[in-house]
C-alpha cells in the first residue's frame, strides 16, 4: 500500500510538471481555465471558429457531423449556421486557400488547427488571442504584431470585436525599451470582458478539436478505475487466501 | 467430461510436452518464498509486452507508412477508428510503461546482484532485450511523423556518422535510405518495428525465462534456495503456480490500476509520454528550438551531450551501455544482496540511482553551460560507480586504494586540463570538487574505516 501511494504522488508529480516540456515564448501565457463539459461554451467556440478562422485554416482531420454530435449540435443547424465551405455533414473541415495562395499572401501558409490545442496548449492559444498590438514599423504587413508570437503573420482577424490595442513600453535599468503591457485605444463590438469569454470559448473549441475523445475518455477512465480498483481487492483476497497457509 | 479432457490430455502429452513444460516452467518450478515488491516487474514486463503486441497489431490495420499520410492517420485513428484513440493511447503510454517496468527489473537486478554467477547469461538475455528494446521504441517513435519523430530520428541516427575513416556518413545512409530522414526511412523504420524487433523480443524473452528456469531465480537475500533441499525440493522454495501466479495478478491489478489512470487521464504525461511538438507534422525545412528525446533516452542522451567532441561522446554513450551488459564481470564480490553488503556500497547504490535520474531529467533540458557542466559530472560519477564496483569486489590494502585514489584523481584532473576553459574556469572548479568528494569517501573509507565490512549471509532466506 505505501508503494502505490508513493507512486500515485510521483505520477502526479510528473504530469503536473509538463509546463517544463511545454513550447516556449516570449511574455507569461494567461491561464485560458478551459471547460470541456461546458457545451454552450463550446458551441460559442465553434461559431467563432467556423466564421473567424475556418477560412485561412482549416481543421482537416475533424468531420463536421463529429462536432456537431459532440456539441449537441442538430443536422440543420449545422448545415444553415457552421457550414460555409463543406456540402455534406461527414466532411471534413477543409479550406478552398491552397497552401501555395497561402504563402504569397502572408508568408507561409496558415496551419491546419486540428491539434494546434495539443502542440502549442491552451493557455498559449488564449495568450496570443489577447496579445495582438498596433505595430507602426512598415515591415509588419497587417500593422499588428503580438506579444506570444514575434512577427506572426496572421493579420488580428477579431479586432473588429476587440478593437484597437496598443503597446506601452518601458525602460529598463540600461534605458533599453520594452513592452509593459497593452492598452485598449478604441473598443470594439465587444467589452474588454465580453472579448475575454469570446476567447476563451474559442480557445475551449480547439481544445475540444485537438482531442475530441477527451469527452469520452473522463468518463469511462471513472469507470475502468473503479473496476480494477474492486480487481485488486478480489486479486488480494485471492493472493491472501493461497498465502496464508505458507511458513 | 472429466475422463475426454483426460484422454485428450493424454494424447496431447504422447505428441507434444505439454503437462512437463506446465511443471517445469509453472506448477513444478520452485521460487524462493520471499519475493518483495520488487519481483513484480518482470511479470509486469511480459504483461506490457503482450499489450504492446496486440495494441500493436490493431494500430497496423490503421496506420499508413508513408510520409505523406502517417500523421493524418494517426490522427485518423484518434478520431474515426471505432476505439481508436483508446488502442493508440494503451500503446504509446505501454511504450514508456515497458521502460518503467524494465528499469525497475533491472534495478532489483543490481540491489541483490541477480546478475551474478551463476546468473550472467540471464543478465546477458535481458541487456539484449533492453537494447532491442531500445530500438523498438526509437523506431516506432518515427511513426507517427511529427516534429520530434523527424528530427529525433535524424539526430540519433546522425550519430552513427561520428564513426570515422567514412564508416559514419555511409552506415547513416545506409539505414536512412536517403540523405535525410524520409519516406524511405519511414517505411523501413515501419518494417521494422511491426515484424523484425518484435520477433527478436520474444525470441530473447524466450531466452531470458529459459535462462532462469534453468538456474532458477535469486531472492532479495540473495540466498541460493536450491542449496538447501528437503526430498529435491528447496526448503525455501514454492511452486511458481499457484503461489507467484496469484502474487503476479495480484501486481498486474495495481499496475492496470495506475496504468488506466495514464490513459484515460493524463496520455501525455504532461509532454513525458507524448511531447508536444510531436502534434505538429514532420517538416524537414523547420527545425524545432529544442530537440529532446523521450524520457527513456534522456540519461544516455545527456552523457553523449556532455562531451563537446562528437566521436568521444558517442563512444561515452556507448561505453554507458556496455558497462551495464558487463556488470557480471564488473562487480564480482561474493555477497549478493545489499541487504548484507556494506553502508558504502548502499550509498554508492544510491548514489548511481540519483545520477541516472538527474541525468535522465538534463537529457529533456536545453543545454545551458551549467546543465552541461552538470551532465558532465554526473557523468563521470555513473562510470565511477561501475569502477568502484570492481575495486570492491575483492578485499584491498589500504595502498591499493589510495592507489585507485591517485590515479582516478589524476584522470578527472587532467581531463579537466584539457577541456579547460577560462570563461567557465569557476565552474569547472567548483564542479570538480563532485566527483573528487565521491573517490574520496568512497575509496578512502574502505581503506580507514569499516564501512565497507559485509555482514554474514544466513543459510537460509529471511521471512517473516
Amino acid at each position: 500500500m505505501k508503494n502505490f501511494l508513493g507512486i500515485t504522488c510521483l505520477m502526479l508529480l510528473l504530469g503536473g510538471s509538463g509546463s517544463v516540456l511545454a513550447s516556449g515564448g516570449g511574455a507569461a501565457l494567461q491561464s485560458a481555465h478551459v471547460d470541456l463539459s461546458d457545451t454552450a461554451s463550446l458551441q460559442r467556440g465553434a461559431k467563432l471558429f467556423v466564421n473567424y478562422c475556418l477560412s485561412c485554416h482549416s481543421a482537416h482531420f475533424m468531420r463536421y457531423n463529429r462536432m456537431a454530435r459532440d456539441l449537441g449540435i442538430d443536422e440543420k443547424l449545422l448545415q444553415k449556421h457552421l457550414m460555409f465551405a463543406g456540402e455534406k455533414s461527414g466532411e471534413l473541415m477543409k479550406v478552398a486557400m491552397s497552401t501555395e495562395d497561402g504563402e504569397r499572401w502572408f508568408g507561409v501558409a496558415p496551419p491546419d488547427l486540428s491539434v494546434i490545442a495539443r502542440s502549442r496548449g491552451a493557455d498559449w492559444l488564449y495568450t496570443y488571442f489577447l496579445s495582438f498590438y498596433e505595430d507602426t514599423n512598415p515591415s509588419r504587413p497587417f500593422g499588428v504584431n503580438n506579444l506570444v508570437f514575434k512577427d506572426v503573420g496572421m493579420p488580428h482577424v477579431l479586432w473588429k470585436l476587440q478593437g484597437r490595442q496598443v503597446p506601452v513600453y518601458a525602460e529598463d535599468s540600461h534605458g533599453k525599451k520594452h513592452i509593459e503591457r497593452l492598452e485598449l485605444k478604441e473598443p470594439g463590438t465587444l467589452s474588454a470582458d465580453g472579448y475575454r469569454r469570446a476567447v476563451r470559448d474559442l480557445t475551449n473549441f480547439l481544445v475540444y478539436v485537438g482531442e475530441p475523445a477527451k469527452l469520452v475518455r473522463y468518463g469511462i477512465g471513472f469507470w475502468v478505475l473503479l473496476f480494477l480498483a474492486g480487481f485488486f481487492l478480489l486479486t488480494r483476497l485471492l493472493y491472501r487466501e493461497y498465502w496464508k497457509d505458507l511458513h | 467430461m472429466k475422463n475426454i479432457l483426460v484422454c485428450l490430455l493424454d494424447w496431447v502429452d504422447a505428441r507434444f510436452p505439454l503437462t512437463k513444460l506446465w511443471n517445469e516452467h509453472l506448477a513444478k518450478y520452485y521460487a524462493p518464498k520471499n519475493f518483495n515488491f520488487w519481483y513484480f516487474f518482470g511479470s509486469l514486463a511480459l504483461m506490457v509486452l503482450v499489450l504492446q503486441l496486440l495494441t500493436g497489431i490493431w494500430l497496423t490495420m490503421h496506420y499508413k507508412p508513408d510520409a505523406e499520410r502517417a500523421f493524418a492517420s494517426v490522427e485518423y485513428i484518434m478520431r474515426d477508428v471505432d476505439w481508436g484513440w483508446l488502442i493508440r493511447y494503451l500503446h504509446s503510454t505501454g511504450a514508456s510503461a515497458f521502460f518503467v517496468v524494465v528499469y525497475l527489473h533491472m534495478f532489483r537486478g543490481l540491489l541483490y546482484g541477480s546478475f551474478k554467477k551463476p546468473r550472467e547469461l540471464i543478465w546477458l538475455f535481458g541487456m539484449l532485450i533492453y537494447m532491442t528494446l531500445m530500438a523498438e521504441a526509437f523506431m516506432g517513435y518515427l511513426l507517427p511523423w511529427g516534429q520530434m519523430s523527424f528530427w529525433g530520428a535524424q539526430v540519433i541516427i546522425s550519430l552513427f556518422g561520428a564513426l570515422p575513416f567514412g564508416i559514419g556518413e555511409a552506415l547513416s545512409l545506409w539505414i536512412r535510405g536517403d540523405y535525410v530522414v524520409s519516406d524511405a526511412t519511414l517505411n523501413r523504420f515501419f518494417s521494422l518495428h511491426v515484424i523484425a524487433l518484435p520477433l527478436v523480443l520474444v525470441g530473447l524473452v524466450a531466452a531470458h525465462v529459459m535462462a532462469l528456469h534453468e538456474v532458477g531465480s535469486n531472492n532479495p537475500d540473495g540466498v541460493e534456495i536450491k542449496k538447501v533441499k528437503a526430498d529435491g525440493i528447496p526448503k525455501d522454495g514454492i511452486p511458481f503456480h499457484p503461489y507467484y501466479t496469484v502474487k503476479d495478478i495480484m501486481g498486474v491489478a495495481a499496475f492496470l490500476f495506475f496504468f488506466a489512470f495514464v490513459v484515460f487521464f493524463v496520455p501525455e504525461m504532461g509532454g513525458w509520454f507524448l511531447e508536444h511538438a510531436n502534434f505538429v507534422p514532420a517538416n524537414p525545412l523547420k527545425t524545432p528550438e529544442h530537440i529532446a528525446p523521450v524520457w527513456y533516452f534522456t540519461p544516455f542522451y545527456a552523457i553523449l551531450r556532455a562531451i563537446p567532441d562528437k566521436l568521444t561522446g558517442v563512444a561515452a554513450m556507448g561505453g554507458s551501455i556496455a558497462c551495464l551488459f558487463l556488470l557480471p564481470w564488473i562487480d564480482r564480490h561474493p555477497v549478493k544482496s545489499i541487504r548484507f553488503r556494506s553502508p558504502l556500497f548502499f550509498w554508492l547504490i544510491t548514489i548511481f540511482t540519483l545520477c541516472f535520474v538527474i541525468l535522465g531529467f538534463l537529457g529533456t533540458q536545453p543545454a545551458t553551460i551549467l546543465y552541461s557542466e552538470m551532465g558532465f559530472r554526473l557523468a563521470e560519477l555513473y562510470f565511477a560507480f561501475f569502477l568502484i564496483l570492481s575495486i570492491y569486489s575483492n578485499e584491498r590494502s589500504p595502498a591499493v586504494y589510495v592507489t585507485w585514489l591517485v590515479v582516478l584523481v589524476g584522470a578527472i584532473l587532467a581531463i579537466d586540463f584539457l577541456r579547460f576553459d577560462p570563461a567557465k574556469s569557476a565552474l569547472i572548479m567548483g564542479s570538480a570538487l563532485l566527483p573528487l568528494t565521491y573517490l574520496a569517501v568512497f575509496l578512502l573509507g574502505p581503506a580507514f574505516t569499516r564501512l565497507n565490512e559485509s555482514r554474514p549471509v544466513p543459510e537460509r532466506v529471511v521471512w517473516k
